[in-house]
This record gives structure tokens, C-alpha cells and sequence, in this order.
């Protein structure tokens, strides 16, 4: 899937303003109080990605600019049909989803009993987190019923998700689940 | 329809919603057709919101009044002479709806047995092995159906009626014996399901068809009942439901717009049901501008209701294989869960289809397609009963990802219920309340519980954002788009494909070994997804792209040819598709038309159908074969959509009926799926062609809406003997009390909401500085009446108690609400956003605490819009 | 083309949803007052109360009910600086921090402010305040760095209902001038144009159109520039000949322009 991802700034506005001030200036016209400054526009070298708002479920396009990597500013998309470059407060705060002084970024663990947490390498949590799922299902795990029905399912194990989430996900969870046998799949599009 | 057709409405009803605060980009479009052609906004709300200050005609309501007042407007339609001479009305609801039809003789309405409908009977338990479906009574729906033969609607559109509550030997068609009935092919296994066609009587006038019993059943829906009930003043009343019917017909149409303030009730289907009830009658559907807009919360909840982490379901709305009903083998699932006539006939396909994207080469015609691994559900296994059996101890282990439920319904049973967990882990941006429930709740902070008897091993993983992840949202036109990954995520922040596939990978290397028959399936279950970026796949991330493949489907024996589309499936292997309702995103290795993103020039009538993909077939309008009149013309030139040209269906959008079956075509006799349906059958997912009015099967709760007060409420039903709905889910526990009728130590009606500043619990805004510094604190808006009443004056500190839990909230008091008359009475209503909680940048109390496990018997929806409280100065 | 360039904000359709105030601060990296840890104003749904210099973008909310409910409004209007043509708070300023833009617009650049508020006192409209982060006076500069690279302003851009209109100062009067008589075609007789001729200030660059008194508002009914105001004529004339200079150059795309594609 190829999209090529050109700079949004394909316009000859930048590059204009200082030329026909130049010309302005030198052709000696009084510029005060009228001054035109040329501004630095901070996402002018930026990479420029589609994206989708990640809040409600109108579906809003946005565009993400990076800088060297970086997240730098998150706004419309105006050649959406949806939301024809707005957006409502949430979603312009999306850029605060990701950058933000209070985001977590460590694995952390409780064990039983504790009062605080601990950081944890994200190997080791995983391996724990595996080896606590086969444990749950291999105790659990029902084949037939007391009447007899098969059923292969264990109802001892939750899996709640929320409805921000890409399909993509709802697609390998709920395959990931109902492989095992685990049956109590739940979502936020319930409540 | 979708928000954007909003623009094409003539008059635009916004209830059960505050679209503007809310979905405030969606309402550009009811505030474009203001703004350009005049169109009327109406909003019927208990409060006065942001939607209602931009609207014409604001209709104050009780809390739970919905369906009376729906319910009117339905009564003003039938008996108005326009409605009744004007022959679009007649043609449209004749043609497209189930007016016409017959229902047996053993049908009694509410209105004629005390407000509950025949077939009402004390709940049968299920299995032993699920005791927590939540039910005390239920309804056999034996009685509700159409005369001499009995329709099919079998386990999609109640989700948790098929969990048992019925009798498995009379749920589905009848169980028959005889040969044929097994596969592939499964056509003679579909044929033999089809039952006779339902009797009609065009004239409309046998006591016995729909349109007589719809007509009885609302006969005392007047405007002076509509008034005692909702407390809406008449005059306003009688202005909503002549703005309504002046703006539907032939060259108009109106539009409604609803949310989760329609479904978080004991009887939210059913207010709904009444919604697309009047809308049949009025003919707005399938019209450009007309229809009901589904407001859906989240980027992605329309996804997750397609691509079912629900327990009720499978792919594309398939029931979920359970062990309350006749599902031992395919064959019988098959003859339990296909409606033979209409689209649906085709589930066979659908469902061996998905079977193969399960189990791969495993899953052969020898082995059923690996049906028996197929886990089946025991029950009601939703977020209520789950909890409450996890409260039991029955719950393990629990994966959260993206949820928190620390902060959800009767919020300390929930967090009562996360204590006895083994083993918890949270997938989310920040430590919010449930992954520190065990550290920072309120009963941990007030020494009720103490942190060391807590023996719940939590883990917390950081998640990736949305611009650092590629992948795709359905939202709430049913269009998926795809987002890109735009930066790397900082630390150990992992998708959350990440964390499934990883976990995944390692069950797979852990059960390798195993030779148990119990552990066959999952060793069966196929399960690569492999990045073809090197880079990606050097983090484990798993490939978006083969995700969205399998969903897609493709040719089993050359996985390079994808299918363009659920018309290429077959029924004995050859194809492979998880989602049936999905085939056509990605019809091509090179074209994933989620990714498309090509507007129609502006100043077109068009549906952009090159911006993104909507299911099925990227189809924008559904079921707009009823934009044309039956012989295949626009009903006007202003409301033209899609039409017949001669030859073949055509139009600004993707036709919602079989290309080129002509107006006049009629239907196979013998036929199934669209062989059954003739030429105006335009509602083709349905087994007769034709939309529900009256439903006759697939609800658990009746057949036609009915007014029932909430589970708690401070009066007495107006309408009927029977008070609240016969079948709601309520889960008894200490700590779930419900106030009874009246109440007096609650006697104020309470509703929650969300506010545009802020996101549900607050896991995606109140760690936002800019969101937070907009909507600070916890408050509780109340009348200036209720306040001199109570000596509260704004800002003050307000204690809210329900039978459930205590918080204190700031008064915000406020004109905006009112005090209603309820059938001669003073009625006060206070109301609350939800967003707080004990963590976060800004907190306060959770406002779930007063909530209770009650809800909906068909989706196990709580009842989170209409409860009783009482207020004191704190 | 090289027109005055502001704002026409149509405060019948807005919802009140804060997404300018949200998208300012996010485009001009403005922090939030206390990291976000606010507290309730109490006043409707105004939380963050007036503009300033972290706030460049304000919205107001005026609960209007009388007693019985009979009759009801909430209106909602977002405020933000008003681009006067004659700005006293230019006038006033002793560095020549304040500059008028090739745009006509009003923007203060911080590097040659050095904070001495004379600008603050001098706004008859209360838009100007310090900005604790930089120690300058700053207040809305209509995205003087978007305009000039051919974008729109943020909030304007933001805006889901289109009650904030960027465009040119002619455009958006007759615009507007269309929108009131249809009001007033629809029986809403109140409706009328605030700042929109010369009559005040000038012109403002930012004007609004009201159903009620500015007043409600909180709107002088009567701006006065501050008594050391000198009208200069030639300001217009200078700007002028700026205009032809620059036609041509910036080009500024609609809504359903393309930015990207793919």
C-alpha cells in the first residue's frame, strides 16, 4: 500500500512574501506602521501523514506533521467529506494524546499484596502475562457441559476492550480469544 | 444514513442525543441545512443543551419518556388528513413495510392485557454452569407471529435472546428431520427452510394487519397523555410532530438523530423501534436526508460492533455458536441461524467462510470446517453478568485494553469485582482508575480496604496513539479508514496489535507440544501475521495489512487473489473471508479502499464514494432502493437517489438491491436469499422484503414499543398497569438496590452525559491540559427552583445519593433545567456528566457509584439515562 | 488576493464547543493555565473566563431564560481580538512592537515587546494580556504565520459549524450582510452586524453578528481608542499600495481545497 506523502506546503506563498516586499522596499514605499515580517512557518519542512481522529465515531481526517520523526502539530484534513478540515475540541487536542508531560511510557507491575508498582521489562511482562493465560485456561477450560453439550470454552478469563481501537485489533483479539476458547469478549460498544 | 446525507434533511430531530456537544463535527451538516435551505432542528431533551440553543423548537421531556412521546407523534401521523390522503404515504408504507401483513389469531397487545404482551411466562434458567443472565421473566414469542407462518430473524438482531432464555427446542425454525439438510452445498439445507409467504391485506383494513394493530396499539397516545407523561407542554408537542409530518413526504424528508441516551435504558431497542416505526410511516428511509442517524460513541465502536469483541456475536453478525440452542453441528447451526429468503439466505457461505479464516487447511468439509473447536458461549457473558461473576470469583484473569471499568456501572461493585481478580492487565495511555484501583480507590484511600489484602497481580503496558499506529476505523457511516503510523511510539508504548500478537505468539510456542484434544483447536487457529516491513517486524509488530486481508477474504487455493466482494463467496471452503460485511475493502493486493481518499468535486450530489469504503459494498445510503417509487422513479426530483433506467438500478450511490431486477420483477416462488424477493422488495436484508413496523421476531421484549418507566422511577406509569418493562436485567446483589416506585427518600430523576470538552471516563481527555483546563471539575447541573428548595446556591458542594453510593459534586445551577408537571405533579430532574474520576491531571468522584446493574433484556445495555436520586447541600 | 483579511464570526450557529480555543492554543503553543488543573467559574459553561495572554481565543456563553421558560436562548459567541483598523493598542505601543500587517491585522511580535502593558490599557475591547510563559503582551496574530504560507487560521479552520469565517474583509461583509437579511426573512429581527463598516474604529477585522445588545456580550457598544490616538490618514493609503504590491502572491485555499494527496 503505497502512499507517497508530500509536504503539505506546495505553494509559492513562502517563498512570495519576502521577494514582494523586496521589491516594496526597494522601490521606497513607507512601510510604518504597516510591516509585513516574514514568518517561519513550524511545519514547514514537515512530513505530512494522513490519519484518523481517534475520539468519536464521525470519523474526522486529520493530518499528522513530523519533524525529523517528531509529532509537531495535528490538524483537519480539509479534502475530508466528513469534516472538511474542522474538527471539534477533542480532536484538536489530539496531539496531546501523544505528546504530553504525563504520558507513561514503562511496563509496570503489582504484584499481590504490594502498594506500589514496579517497572518491568516488556519481555518479561509479556512471558508473565502468557504463562498466566494458559495457567487460567488449562484450570478452567471446559469441554463438554454437565449435559453433555461440547463446548470448549472457559468463561473464566475477560477480555475488554475499548471502541477507539482499530479493527485490526478487534480482528486478532477476538480470533486470538475465541482460539482459545475464551468466550467472555466484551467491548465499550456494549455500555 | 449518515451525518453528512443531514445536509439533504428538510427537518432534522435531534433525541435520545445532544448531537451539537457531542458529535460537533457530525452537526456542521444539520447546521449547513439550516443555514442553506431552512431546515428545522428540533431537540427533545430533559436538559437544555448546547444543541438545543442552536435549535427551532427546543421539547423539555421526563427522563424516560421517550417512547410516549414517540409514541405521539406516531398517533398525530395516523389520524392526520395528510397523512391520510397524500399518496406517497400510502404507497411507501404500503410497498416497503409490513403493513399489509397478518398477524395470527393468538397475538394480544399490550394495550389489551395491562400493558404486557401475550407469551409472558417466568424465566427459565439456562445452564447451570452460567447462572448470571440476569432475567426473571421472558416472553414466548409464539403468539407475535405472522399468521400461519413464522418469519426468521434468528439471533442478530437480539443479541442475548438467543442466550438460553428460550427453550432450545423452540427457538428457530422448528427442527425437521430429513435428508439434504447437511454440506456443501448448503442449498438444499436453505430451501428447506423456506416457509410459506406471510398473508396480506393490501386495503389495510383487517383488524388483524399491522397497520390496524399499530394503530391500536398508540390509539391513547394523545397529546394530552404525551403531556402527563413527558411533561412536554402540549402546544410544543403538537408544534415537534406537525414540523415532522410537514417536512416528510414525496419532496421532503426529515431525519433523526439519536445516541446512547436512546440505548442506555432497560428498554432502549424498543424507543428506538418506535423511532424507525414512525419514520416507516413517514417514508423517511433510504431517502437522502431521511433516516435514523446512529450516532455511535467511538472511532471505532462501529468497528468493534462489525468485528465482534462482543460474546453474542461473530463476524459480520452472525450469532455466536452457543450451547443454549440446537448448535451441535454446522448443519444445525446453519438450520437454526439462516433466514432462507432475502440476503441472509447466504449465511451458509458467510459462515464456512469464516470458519476456514479461523482453522486454515485444518478446517476441512470432513471435520464440519473445524466447527466443533469453535468455542460456544454459556450465556449472558457481557460486561454486566461479568462482573458479577467475577465478584463471585467465577473471573480469573481479565485483559483491559482501552477500558476502564473501575469508573463504569455501580462503579464499586466493578472495582469490588477487579479484587478478587487473580491477575489483571491494563492497556491504556495513562494509570487511570482501574490500573490503580487497588492503589488509589476511594475505598483503599478511606482504609475500608487495604492494598496488602489486594492479591490481584496487575500489569500495566503503555499504549501506542493513534499516529504512531497504521491501521483502520469504522465509524459511524460504516466507513472504514485507514490511519497511518506517522512516528515511532516513545518507550515501551506497543500497538495494540502489539500486545495481542505477542501474547498470541507466545500461547502458540507454549501449547506446541501439547497432543490434548482441548488444546486442538487453538494449535489449529492460524495466526500469522508477520510485518513485511523489516524494521517493524524487528519490534514484533504484527502486519495491519494481512489483518485487513483476512477480513476481506480471498481465494483459498491463491491467497494473492482477494475477493471483490461477499457476491465470490462459496459455501465449501474454496473461499476464505473472516467478515463477510467487509469483503470489498481490499479487493486487490495494491487497493485497500479504506485508504482511498477522493472527495467528489464540490457542488455534486454525489456520495463520495471514492473517500474511504462502507460496508457492505460501499454502499452510503442502505436500503435505498425506497428512494425510488416502486416502479423504479425518484419520488421527486429534490429527493432523487437511486433509480431504475431501463435496465439496471443506477444513481449518485451504490444501489442497495440486486442490479438489475427490474420494478416489476417478481419472486421465485421457490426461490431463497434474493430469488425470494420481487422487484420492490427494497428491504433486502429481511426475509420478506420488507421493513418491520410490527416485529414479530427478534426481540425479546415485544413486538411492537410500548411506554414503560425506567427500573427506578418516581411515578407511576400513565399509560398501562404494568410499570416498568416485564423482562429487564437486573442482577441482585448487595449493593444494587433499586428505589422503589416513588420513592421518597429519592424523589429527583437523574440522567448522566458526556460534555464536548471531555472524553466518557475521562482515559482520554482529563490528562489533556488544554481539555481539562476547559471543564475542570465535577458538577451537577440543577433548576433554580430544586436549589432554593434545597438551600443550595452554585458552586456549592452537593451531596448525591441513590440506593447504590454517595459522591459530592459542585451545583451548577442553572435555567436551563426546569421543573416538569408530571400527571399533576411538580417533577424536578438533575443531571450530571460522567467524565471524573481519582486520577488524572483534574478529579472528582465517579459519578457511576450511583448507578445499578439493570438493563436492556435484548442487549444487556445498563440503564444509565433515567434513575432517581436525591440531593442535600454537602 | 491582497485584501484585508479577518474574521466574520456568526454567532446563531455556534455550538459553543470550544474547538477555536482548543485549535489556537495547539497551533500557537499556549499552555493551559496550571497544567489544566483549573477550577469551575460557575458561570455556565465558561471555565476559562476571558481572554489573555495564554487565551487567544475565548468562548462565551449567556444563559438567557426568563422565568417560566416561556422564552429561552443560550447564546454562545467566540471572542477573540478584533483586528481594528484604527488599533489603539498600535497606537500606544513605545517600541513598535505592534505592527499592522500586510493583512490590515494587528499582531504584536514578542521579541521587541518589552511587557510594559500600555497596549493592555489601551484595548477597548480587554483582548491583550501578558503571557506569563514569555513576559510579553500577546493576544490572537489571526495566524500571522499561517496567512503568510497560504493557510487558513486555526480556529477558523477548526471551526465543524462555520460560525468563525476567515476570508477577505469585503467578502465576508457581504457574506454576512446576506446572512442578516435572511435572519430577518426567518422572523429573527434581532440579528445585526457588529464592527462591520467603518463606523467603528474604523472597521473591525474580526466582526460578529449578534441577535442582542453588545452589551450582553460583553462588547463595548461604543470602542474609543485611547485618547493619545492620532488619526493617521496615510496608514490607509501606505496599505494600500502594500496590497497592490502583494496581489497575487498569496493565494489562500478553501475548505475543500486539496493540502495533500496521496
Amino acid at each position: 500500500m503505497e502512499i507517497s506523502r508530500r509536504d503539505l506546503l506546495r505553494l509559492s506563498a513562502a517563498g512570495g512574501a519576502g521577494t514582494a516586499l523586496g521589491g516594496l522596499i526597494a522601490s521606497g514605499v513607507d512601510l510604518a506602521p504597516a510591516v509585513a515580517q516574514a514568518q517561519q512557518l513550524r511545519i514547514k519542512d514537515a512530513k505530512v501523514t494522513p490519519s484518523v481522529c481517534p475520539f468519536c465515531s464521525v470519523g474526522c481526517a486529520t493530518l499528522v506533521h513530523t519533524v525529523d520523526g517528531q509529532i509537531v502539530n495535528i490538524e483537519g484534513d480539509p479534502r475530508s467529506p466528513h469534516n472538511e478540515g474542522s474538527l471539534c475540541p477533542k480532536g484538536a487536542a489530539t496531539f496531546q494524546l501523544h505528546i504530553n508531560p504525563n504520558r507513561p511510557v514503562k511496563v509496570l507491575h503489582r504484584a499481590p499484596g504490594a502498594h506500589d508498582w514496579e517497572e518491568w521489562d516488556l519481555d518479561r511482562a509479556m512471558d508473565r502475562v502468557a504463562e498466566l493465560v494458559k495457567k487460567t485456561r488449562d484450570d478452567t477450560f471446559v469441554e463438554r457441559l454437565a449435559n453433555g453439550k461440547l463446548v470448549n470454552a472457559t468463561t473464566a478469563i475477560f477480555s475488554l476492550g475499548g471502541a477507539t481501537l482499530d479493527i485490526e485489533w478487534n480482528h486478532i483479539q477476538q480470533k486470538l480469544m475465541r482460539g482459545l476458547g475464551i468466550v467472555a469478549i466484551e467491548n465499550q460498544a456494549r455500555i | 444514513m449518515y451525518p453528512r446525507s443531514m445536509r439533504d434533511s428538510d427537518c432534522i430531530v435531534v433525541m435520545g442525543s445532544n448531537m451539537a456537544e457531542n458529535h460537533p463535527v457530525a452537526f456542521r451538516w444539520p447546521m449547513a441545512a439550516k443555514v442553506e435551505h431552512g431546515a428545522k432542528i428540533i431537540h427533545v431533551d430533559p436538559r437544555f443543551t448546547r444543541t438545543s440553543a442552536v435549535a427551532d423548537i427546543y421539547a423539555p421531556v421526563r427522563a424516560g419518556s421517550d417512547i410516549a412521546f414517540l409514541g405521539g407523534v406516531i398517533n398525530y401521523v395516523i389520524n392526520h388528513q395528510r397523512w391520510q390522503t397524500d399518496p406517497f404515504f400510502k404507497t411507501w408504507v404500503g410497498t416497503y413495510t409490513n403493513a399489509a401483513t397478518i398477524i395470527g389469531d393468538e397475538y394480544k397487545d399490550a394495550e389489551d392485557n395491562d400493558g404486557v404482551f401475550s407469551g409472558l411466562m417466568q424465566h427459565k434458567a439456562g445452564v447451570p454452569e452460567w447462572p448470571y443472565n440476569g432475567f426473571s421473566s421472558q416472553y414466548q414469542n409464539d403468539s407475535w407471529q405472522y399468521a400461519r407462518t413464522r418469519i426468521g430473524d434468528q439471533g442478530r438482531v437480539a443479541s442475548t435472546a438467543q442466550s438460553g432464555e428460550t427453550p432450545a427446542a423452540k427457538s428457530g425454525p422448528e427442527a425437521e428431520g430429513g435428508g439434504g439438510r447437511t454440506g456443501p452445498p448448503f442449498d438444499a439445507l436453505v430451501h428447506s427452510l423456506v416457509k410459506p409467504r406471510p398473508q396480506r391485506d393490501d386495503t389495510l383494513q383487517n383488524p388483524r394487519c399491522v397497520f390496524q394493530i399499530v394503530k391500536h396499539h398508540f390509539s391513547r397516545y394523545t397529546p394530552e397523555m404525551v403531556e402527563r407523561t413527558t411533561g412536554c407542554p402540549r402546544d410544543t408537542f403538537l408544534k415537534v410532530a406537525d414540523t415532522i409530518l410537514a417536512n416528510s413526504g414525496a419532496d421532503r424528508t426529515t431525519s433523526f438523530a439519536y445516541a446512547v441516551a436512546w440505548t442506555q435504558h432497560t428498554n432502549g431497542p424498543q424507543i428506538i423501534g418506535c423511532c424507525a416505526l414512525l419514520q416507516l410511516l413517514l417514508g423517511n428511509f433510504g431517502r437522502p436526508g431521511g433516516g435514523i442517524m446512529a450516532l455511535r460513541g467511538h472511532a471505532s465502536i462501529q468497528g468493534s460492533t462489525d468485528v465482534p469483541t462482543l460474546y453474542h456475536s461473530i463476524h459480520g453478525y452472525m450469532a455466536h455458536p452457543t450451547a443454549l440452542k440446537k448448535h451441535e453441528t454446522l448443519a444445525d447451526y446453519l438450520i437454526a441461524e439462516t433466514v432462507p429468503t432475502g440476503y441472509w439466505g447466504n449465511m451458509p457461505k458467510f459462515m464456512v467462510s469464516y470458519l476456514k479464516s479461523m482453522y486454515g487447511d485444518a478446517a476441512t468439509v470432513e471435520n464440519q470446517f473445524g466447527y466443533d473447536w469453535h468455542p460456544k458461549i454459556l450465556g449472558d457473558h457481557s460486561h454486566m453478568p461479568m462482573f458479577v461473576a467475577m465478584n463471585e470469583g467465577k473471573v480469573k484473569g481479565m485483559l483491559c485494553i482501552g477500558q476502564n471499568p473501575a469508573t463504569s456501572l455501580n462503579a464499586k461493585l466493578e472495582r469490588a469485582a477487579l479484587q478478587k481478580l487473580e491477575w489483571l492487565v491494563v492497556k491504556d495511555n495513562w494509570l487511570h482508575e482501574t490500573a490503580n484501583f487497588w492503589k488509589t480507590s476511594p475505598e483503599v484511600q478511606n482504609g475500608e480496604v487495604s492494598a496488602a489484602d489486594i492479591k490481584t497481580e496487575v500489569f500495566f503496558f503503555p499504549a501506542a496513539q493513534v499516529a504512531e499506529t497504521e491501521g483502520t476505523f469504522t465509524n459511524t457511516q460504516r466507513m472504514l479508514q485507514t490511519h497511518y503510523k506517522a512516528a515511532d511510539a516513545p518507550g515501551d508504548c506497543r500497538t495494540d496489535v502489539w500486545f495481542t500478537y505477542q501474547l498470541g505468539k507466545r500461547l502458540k510456542k507454549l501449547y506446541a507440544d501439547s497432543q490434548a484434544p482441548r488444546d486442538q483447536g487453538f494449535k489449529n487457529t492460524t495466526f500469522d501475521y508477520e510485518h513485511e516491513d523489516a524494521k517493524e517486524r524487528a519490534i514484533g509488530e504484527p502486519s495491519a495489512i494481512k489483518l485487513l486481508k483476512e477480513m476481506n477474504g480471498y481465494q483459498t487455493a491463491d491467497p494473492a487473489r482477494h475477493l471483490a466482494g461477499f457476491g465470490e463467496l462459496k459455501d465449501d471452503g474454496s473461499t476464505t473471508c473472516a467478515s463477510w460485511i467487509y469483503s470489498g475493502v481490499f479487493p486487490a493486493p495494491n487497493r485497500n479502499l479504506a485508504a482511498s481518499k477522493e472527495p467528489d468535486p464540490p457542488g455534486q450530489p454525489g456520495a463520495h464514494l471514492k473517500w474511504g469504503f462502507a460496508w457492505p459494498a460501499n454502499r452510503r445510503l442502505m436500503y435505498n432502493r425506497a428512494s425510488a417509487d416502486p416502479s423504479g422513479k425518484p419520488w421527486s426530483e429534490r429527493k432523487k437517489w437511486i433509480w431504475w433506467d431501463g435496465s439496471k438500478w443506477t444513481g449518485y450511490d451504490v444501489p442497495d438491491f440486486a442490479l438489475t431486477k427490474a420494478p416489476d420483477a417478481q419472486a421465485k416462488p421457490d426461490g431463497i436469499a434474493l430469488d425470494a424477493l420481487s422487484g420492490t422488495d427494497a428491504f433486502i436484508m429481511k426475509g420478506d422484503g420488507v421493513a418491520w413496523l410490527y416485529v414479530p421476531t427478534g426481540l425479546v421484549d415485544g413486538p411492537l414499543p410500548t411506554q414503560y418507566e425506567a427500573a427506578e422511577s418516581p411515578v407511576r406509569n400513565p399509560l398501562y398497569k404494568q410499570q416498568s418493562s416485564p423482562v429487564f436485567k437486573y442482577w441482585q446483589k448487595d449493593g444494587n438496590a433499586l428505589a422503589g416506585v416513588g420513592d421518597a427518600q429519592f424523589p429527583y430523576v437523574i440522567t448522566t452525559y458526556r460534555l464536548t470538552e471531555h472524553y466518557l471516563s475521562g482515559a482520554m481527555s482529563r490528562w489533556l491540559p488544554t481539555l481539562a483546563e476547559l471543564m475542570p471539575e465535577l458538577f451537577i447541573e440543577i433548576s433554580p427552583e430544586l436549589a432554593q428548595e434545597k438551600g443550595i446556591d452554585n458552586l456549592d458542594w452537593v451531596r448525591v445519593a441513590t440506593p447504590r453510593g454517595q459522591i459530592r459534586a459542585k451545583a451548577l445551577v442553572t435555567r436551563r433545567l426546569r421543573p416538569l408537571q408530571i400527571d399533576g405533579r411538580t417533577l424536578h430532574q438533575v443531571g450530571m456528566p460522567w467524565h471524573w474520576g481519582y486520577e488524572g491531571v483534574v478529579r472528582g468522584d465517579v459519578v457511576n457509584e450511583l448507578t445499578a446493574l439493570v438493563g436492556d433484556p435484548n442487549v444487556s445495555i445498563h440503564e444509565g439515562k433515567a434513575f432517581v436520586c436525591n440531593i442535600e447541600k454537602a | 488576493m491582497a485584501e484585508p483579511m479577518g474574521f466574520y464570526t456568526d454567532t446563531t450557529v455556534c455550538i459553543g464547543c470550544k474547538a477555536c480555543e482548543v485549535a489556537c492554543k495547539e497551533w500557537n503553543q499556549l499552555p493551559a493555565a496550571n497544567g489544566g488543573a483549573n477550577t469551575m467559574s460557575g458561570d455556565s459553561y465558561d471555565n476559562t473566563r476571558r481572554l489573555d495572554g495564554i487565551h487567544w481565543r475565548h468562548v462565551k456563553f449567556v444563559e438567557q431564560f426568563s422565568e417560566t421558560r416561556q422564552d429561552g436562548r443560550w447564546l454562545l459567541m467566540s471572542d477573540v481580538c478584533k483586528h481594528c483598523v484604527q488599533a489603539g493598542c498600535l497606537e500606544v505601543c513605545p517600541t513598535g512592537a505592534i505592527i499592522r500587517t500586510e493583512f490590515d491585522t494587528v499582531v504584536i511580535q514578542s521579541n521587541t515587546c518589552n511587557g510594559c502593558r500600555d497596549c493592555i490599557a489601551a484595548c477597548p475591547f480587554g483582548v491583550i494580556d501578558i503571557n506569563p510563559v514569555s513576559g510579553t503582551a500577546q493576544k490572537c496574530t489571526l495566524c500571522y504565520d499561517r496567512l503568510q504560507n497560504g493557510l487558513e487560521p486555526a480556529c477558523s479552520k477548526a471551526c465543524p459549524t462555520d460560525s468563525i469565517q476567515f476570508g477577505t474583509i469585503s467578502e465576508l461583509r457581504a457574506r454576512a450582510q446576506k446572512r442578516v437579511e435572511q435572519l430577518h426573512q426567518a422572523g429573527e429581527s434581532r440579528a445585526y452586524l457588529y464592527g462591520a463598516d467603518e463606523k467603528m474604529l474604523g472597521g473591525l477585522n474580526s466582526f460578529y453578528l449578534l441577535v442582542d445588545r453588545p452589551e450582553v456580550y460583553g462588547l463595548p457598544p461604543d470602542p474609543k481608542l485611547p485618547s493619545r490616538h492620532l488619526q493617521s490618514g496615510s496608514v490607509l493609503t501606505v496599505l494600500g499600495a502594500l496590497m497592490v504590491g502583494l496581489a497575487g502572491v498569496f493565494s489562500f485555499r478553501s475548505r475543500t481545497s486539496e493540502e495533500v494527496r496521496p
